[in-house]
């Protein structure tokens, strides 16, 4: 930790509707991007499915939040790590998360993923850099 | 050591609340601090001042009261989670034009900034979930 900078991770385990814990998650992350911390992200488990691309939620009445994570870059939360086994067990694969990108102002503005796919292993190095670990 | 503390289930329903008032009143015994707790998602439903149990069964929200009585600690109820839940003060019943308010005592309701500024200011951050 350096002055006063803290690593967050937000962990994100659970499928996007079905209960309210990845609204809620979200919105812990985007108050929290006010705080100028250095934040990831990790999806696994079902938590994997909230980035998939193409949600429609009108059939359940409740508000697709989807967007929300696109939009991301602009708060400065550019590491989404996604756990390769936990898509590989549901059948999916990168080509089916939405494309969710930043602007590196320390390279020009190039535009950049900001899904990094890590496997089970990688995933736990990640855990294991953190000061603080909020799981959702 | 400083602890912070997150609760993110509901009373009754979830052991999480229970679990994490044992491990509050544990690390104070053994001379940790716990500055705050705070309440997430169905977790803010601990702070109702209204809820019942049989007598013959703990009372969840008034063990947490009186821990906030005698030690100081600073119990925060999420804003946004809590107004999803009927859950209101009585400042925020007035204006959201509510006829009443049910926060327990020892309970205060604020931002999600607390939540960070807790996990920013603690040696270590403790969840009790599902």
């Amino acid at each position: 930790m350096e002055d006063g900078v803290k690593k967050f991770l937000y962990v994100n385990r659970k499928a996007p509707y079905g209960t309210i814990y990845a609204l809620e998650a979200l919105e812990v992350v985007l108050i929290g991007a006010a705080f100028d911390q250095d934040v990831s992200l990790a999806f696994l488990d079902d938590g994997v499915f909230q980035l998939t691309k193409g949600q429609d939620t009108k059939e359940i009445g409740v508000k697709n939040f989807s967007p929300t994570f696109r939009a991301l870059g602009d708060y400065e939360v550019t590491k989404l790590y996604v756990e390769k086994e936990s898509l590989d067990e549901r059948g999916l694969t990168a080509d089916d998360l939405q494309d969710i990108t930043y602007e590196d102002e320390d390279d020009d503005w190039a535009e950049k993923p900001s899904i990094l796919i890590v496997s089970r292993s990688e995933m736990a190095d990640v855990m294991a850099g953190q000061d603080v670990i909020l799981s959702f | 050591m400083k602890f912070g503390v997150v609760v993110s289930e509901g009373p009754y329903t979830h052991q999480a609340s229970d679990t994490a008032y044992h491990f509050v009143t544990a690390a104070l015994a053994a001379g940790h601090e716990v500055p705050r707790v705070f309440f997430y998602h169905d977790g803010v439903n601990v702070g109702t001042r209204l809820s019942i149990p049989p007598q013959d069964e703990r009372n969840i929200q008034q063990q947490w009261s009186a821990l906030a009585k005698e030690h100081g600690t600073d119990l925060v109820i999420c804003i946004a989670a809590a107004q999803r839940r009927g859950l209101l003060d009585k400042n925020e019943a007035e204006r959201q034009g509510k006829d009443a308010d049910n926060i327990a005592e020892g309970f205060r309701i604020s931002g999600l900034g607390q939540l960070i500024e807790m996990a920013i200011d603690a040696d270590r951050l403790m969840t009790f979930g599902d």
